[in-house]
């Protein structure tokens, strides 16, 4: 089951046509803007913020390697409290699945706290082709949904769309709408509160991620702000959690870090507004009926991988999209995936295989090794790097091609060139006499017509090389050594 | 679906061959250098109520023997005529010295409808844990928090928290709390920042959070 | 101390002045610079770009090259790091053990310049005379991969006559990248293109760096927006004296290629006044 999108281009192309709309880069560049001076803020209120990021990874990682424990230690826990544990392979498994609980539940609709892990799997969509209607309830998917449009961020999937857009995306599409809708934010939140309420009155069943689920108790957690996933996670009969098996955390008291890290590194608060925790069914207080769906849907792949095991730390709190440069500009739709920027960019490629697309190929060379991504991770993923060691697995899966590609012939090239100093002392003799041969004057060069040097200079002055390499030069003044 | 699970396990344990088969979970060292208590100056009850107030909640402190003072103001002030409270508010909280409001108990016998929920204008109950380095509230599903849905889908929520029950941060909250009954961990109204990601009051849960700050050094 | 430079290949090839300027520094700070000529190249683009394979005899030839040294300096943030952060990782992998020893050997003997001239000398004033308005782009591996934090700035600030201007959003990537540049060029550009803006802004007539890949780079947009503003690695401006000044680094003949740049950037050079 693919996580990227059905038909879409590699990143730079994807990139281009994202580059060009000034209305996504300004919004983009405005709302990054805000919420990084807000998570700085909060984040340096803590003085003991790097041992949190040491002990949330360590957790992590404790949970990871030794999953298969914890997950039937969940599962036996979480049935004793009265729910119903199913596991899936994959997404279409988990749809199904899902589908069938729906169905028993006697709904054809359900209201969905936004997860992560359902947009992955498309579920919304498989849902539909069953004949049952999800609504999205968190105002960011609620916009994306409205909008016919695809997520472009983790954590604020409509993160592309400014106050003025979101004010038409609400007249146009939603009948409850007040015709004097301004684009004051209150309002535009007032008009989502409008528009779901009696959907969250009578729904009968719901569907949720989770960010936590604790092996020790069975637990549940879900990480919130508008009340939305309150609503949909106590007032129906039916209740239905999707969790991604990476989800684990070993003990209730290991969620004292992530109940840290996550808000602080996500909206840029101390606490979010809501955080619910719910263990099985609890008599007189919510829904009768708890199902909780795990799920791999290409996880193991991820965990098969010793390096690129990190990946699965991650708490989706979207600080690295926050903070990348590269999304900063191109928007998260250029990245073809429900998850992207940095982090979809390993998460993409460790889920399907590099080989799954040129989506999943292109993505490990969607960033320009910045660091800044690493720096903010609250579970410390080494996004740059996973992706230099993503890049090396793109280059070993076309090593067995009967033509080497171009970049291969030119790399090959420059270590053959690099294994002997006289050889590249040659080259940069070469390369001085073709300067040379420019002319004294002339110190760079203008746009070049073709190849890679081309994809430079568009915008870009390319320096000439120098008549005189250095090596040259210490061979002439210093005379040590032989091989210059 | 014992196939699916075997098979999910089964991958796991094959992905996870470079764990050496000897080593426990405990054999992974966490290492716990982060605070696990942390001490505020001003005390716990002071920052409590001074970060509250940070996510546009309203928070006054009253002595021990002014609750019921405090809830009549918080309820006149937004007009609540109709009150929901939990089957066991304390007595002496609910003791309103306004005769125009109408208290109404949820109670585990008779639990109030969703719509009678929704007819509500406001919500008074008690709280488990302060949080003062995050100015967050928790209520465990009970008798003194009411159930869950109590507390979402009134417009309005008026919340008495005993400054004992305040503690200096996440860890020590976490240490309080039991699992085996819902929780609900409140800061500040329902908000967003799903416009521009700045954060904006009033979606799903109560618009208004009027808290309360029972005991303590201004008691 | 037998001090050994890496000039590193792209500064060897394209940045010869940056290397001297490295040579000069260190011998007028009394340290008996040598260059070994078997050296060639970190492996930095072979690593990052995905050929690991490739790149494992240019680690082999990094170990033998300095092995025998006390310190080895080179005038790059990103080169240094390379060796700092893969080469052990790089002989791990493909499980040569002895290399692995090489490396644990020689890679922390590895400094880039600015922190070998502040951690290793304890200098920070070394003598420099610059009479120009400069601001410093801290490049991505100088800041995150290397943590030089304040060396770079503690040293510019002690270079008598030179102006050091804040530039805004400073931790903000070029958008270099090495073969980020090329493969995907056009956000490479839009990033270069605001770090550009930044640089303008603060009015300096050179911007300076521990990284040429990143200067050429951003010096590439300076030039083509004819911008004014000159690009030079911070072991020119600190190899600089008032002896060397007697002949301003402006009329020596033009070796190093952004060095000298155009005429009209020259022009616009001027213009802009420094106290």
């Amino acid at each position: 089951m693919s996580h990227t999108f059905v038909g879409m281009p590699a990143f730079p192309d994807a990139a281009k046509v994202a580059l060009v709309d000034t209305q996504l880069r300004r919004n983009l560049a405005h709302a990054t803007k805000v919420i990084r001076t807000k998570r700085n803020g909060v984040v340096g209120e803590l003085d003991d913020w790097q041992e949190l990021r040491l002990a949330g990874a360590a957790i992590k990682d404790r949970a990871l390697r030794h999953l298969p424990d914890y997950l039937e230690q969940f599962e036996a826990a979480a049935t004793a409290a009265g729910a119903t544990v199913h596991w899936a392979r994959d997404g279409d498994e988990a749809n199904q699945l899902v589908a069938e609980l729906v169905r028993q539940a006697g709904a054809d609709e359900v209201v969905k706290v936004k997860s992560m892990a359902t947009q992955e799997m498309g579920m919304n969509e498989a849902l539909a082709e069953e004949g049952i209607a999800a609504l999205e309830t968190d105002l960011a998917e609620l916009i994306v949904q409205l909008n016919d449009d695809l997520p472009s961020h983790i954590l604020v999937p409509a993160i592309h769309r400014n106050r003025a857009e979101i004010r038409e995306i609400f007249l146009r599409e939603m009948p409850s709408a007040p015709p004097d809708l301004t684009d004051e934010p209150r309002m535009l939140a007032g008009a989502a509160r409008q528009h779901l309420r009696r959907k969250f009155m009578s729904a009968k069943v719901g569907i949720s991620g989770a960010n936590f689920a604790v092996a020790e108790t069975g637990t549940l957690v879900v990480v919130e702000s508008e009340g939305n996933g309150r609503m949909c996670l106590t007032l129906p009969e039916t209740l239905i959690s999707v969790v991604g098996v990476e989800k684990i955390v070993p003990t209730f008291a290991d969620l004292e870090v992530f109940l840290q890290l996550l808000p602080r590194s996500s909206t840029g608060e101390r606490m979010n507004p809501y955080t619910s925790m719910w263990t099985g069914v609890t008599p007189g207080d919510g829904p009768q009926a708890v199902h909780i769906v795990l799920v791999d849907n290409g996880r193991t792949r991820a965990l098969a991988d010793p390096v690129g095991r990190q990946v699965l730390r991650c708490i989706r709190c979207s600080a690295c999209l926050n903070f990348c440069p590269v999304y900063e500009r191109t928007g998260g739709h250029a990245y073809g995936s429900v998850y992207p920027g940095p982090i979809g960019a390993v998460l993409n490629p460790l889920l399907n295989g590099v080989d799954a697309g040129p989506v999943e190929k292109s993505l490990p060379y969607a960033s320009s090794l910045c660091g800044r991504c690493f720096e903010v991770c609250p579970v410390r993923i080494d996004i740059p790097d996973l992706l230099v060691h993503l890049r090396g697995k793109v280059v070993d899966s076309t090593r067995d091609r009967s033509v080497p590609t171009a970049e291969m012939l030119g790399m090959r090239a420059a270590a053959w060139t690099f294994d002997k100093p006289g050889r590249l002392s040659a080259v940069q003799r070469l390369a001085g006499l073709g300067r040379r041969m420019l002319g004294e004057q002339r110190t760079s060069l203008g746009p070049v017509p073709f190849g890679a040097a081309s994809k430079w200079s568009r915008a870009r002055d390319i320096p000439l090389p120098p008549k005189e390499s250095f090596r040259q030069w210490w061979h002439r003044t210093r005379g040590k050594g032989g091989a210059a | 679906m014992t196939g699916a699970r075997d098979e999910v396990l089964g991958r796991i344990r094959t992905a996870l061959g470079d764990v050496p088969p000897e080593e426990t979970s405990e054999d992974f060292a966490v290492p716990r250098d982060y605070r696990r208590h942390r001490e505020h100056p001003e005390g716990d009850v002071e920052r409590f109520s001074e970060r509250v107030a940070d996510y546009k909640a309203t928070v006054e402190r009253v002595r021990s023997d002014g609750v019921a003072t405090a809830v009549t103001a918080a309820l006149s002030r937004v007009g609540a005529t109709r009150v929901g409270v939990p089957a066991g508010l304390p007595e002496e909280w609910a003791a309103l010295t306004d005769g125009g409001v109408a208290l109404v108990r949820d109670t585990v016998e008779e639990p109030l409808s969703v719509a009678d929920l929704d007819a509500l204008d406001a919500v008074v109950t008690g709280s488990t844990v302060g949080i003062a380095e995050t100015g967050t509230i928790v209520l465990e599903s009970g008798v003194l928090c009411g159930r869950r849905a109590l507390t979402l889908v009134p417009d309005v929520h008026v919340c008495i928290v005993r400054a004992e029950d305040v503690v200096d941060d996440v860890p020590a909250a976490v240490t309080r709390l039991r699992t085996d009954r819902p929780l609900t961990w409140i800061s500040g109204p329902s908000a967003t920042s799903d416009i521009e990601l700045d954060r904006v009051e009033g979606v799903h849960g109560p618009r208004t959070l009027h808290v309360i700050v029972v005991g303590g050094d201004r008691s | 101390m037998k001090v050994a430079l890496f000039v590193t290949c792209f500064n060897d090839t394209m940045f010869p002045e940056s290397a001297k300027a490295t040579v000069e520094l260190l011998e007028r700070l009394g340290v008996d610079v040598d260059f070994p000529t078997g050296q060639t190249c970190c492996g930095q683009m072979h690593i990052n770009t995905g050929y690991r394979a490739e790149a494992l005899p240019l680690v082999r030839r990094y170990v033998e090259t300095f092995d025998g040294y006390d310190a080895v300096v080179a005038p790059s943030a990103s080169c240094a790091g390379t060796v700092q952060h893969y080469h052990s990782r790089i002989a791990a992998e493909r499980g040569d053990a002895a290399l692995r020893d090489g490396v644990a050997n020689v890679a922390p003997k590895t400094y880039e310049l600015t922190r070998f001239l502040t951690d290793v000398l304890g200098k920070e004033d070394v003598g420099a005379y610059f009479p120009h308005r400069v601001t410093y782009h801290p490049t991505c591996h100088s800041l995150r991969a290397l943590e030089l934090g304040d060396r770079p700035y503690r040293l510019l600030r002690a270079v008598r006559g030179l102006t050091l201007v804040d530039l805004p959003e400073r931790e903000e990537c070029c958008g270099f990248g090495g073969t980020f540049a090329i493969k995907n060029s056009d956000v490479s550009v839009a990033m270069g293109a605001d770090k550009v803006r930044h640089v303008r802004s603060t009015g300096a007539e050179v911007l300076v760096s521990a990284d040429n890949s990143c200067l050429t780079h951003i010096g590439g947009i300076l030039g083509r927006e004819r911008s004014g503003v000159r690009t030079l690695h911070i072991a020119e401006v600190l190899a600089s004296t008032e002896r060397a000044a007697g002949t301003t680094h402006a009329e020596q003949p033009a070796e190093s290629a952004r060095w000298k740049g155009r005429p009209e950037q020259e022009l616009a050079g001027q213009e802009v006044t420094h106290p």
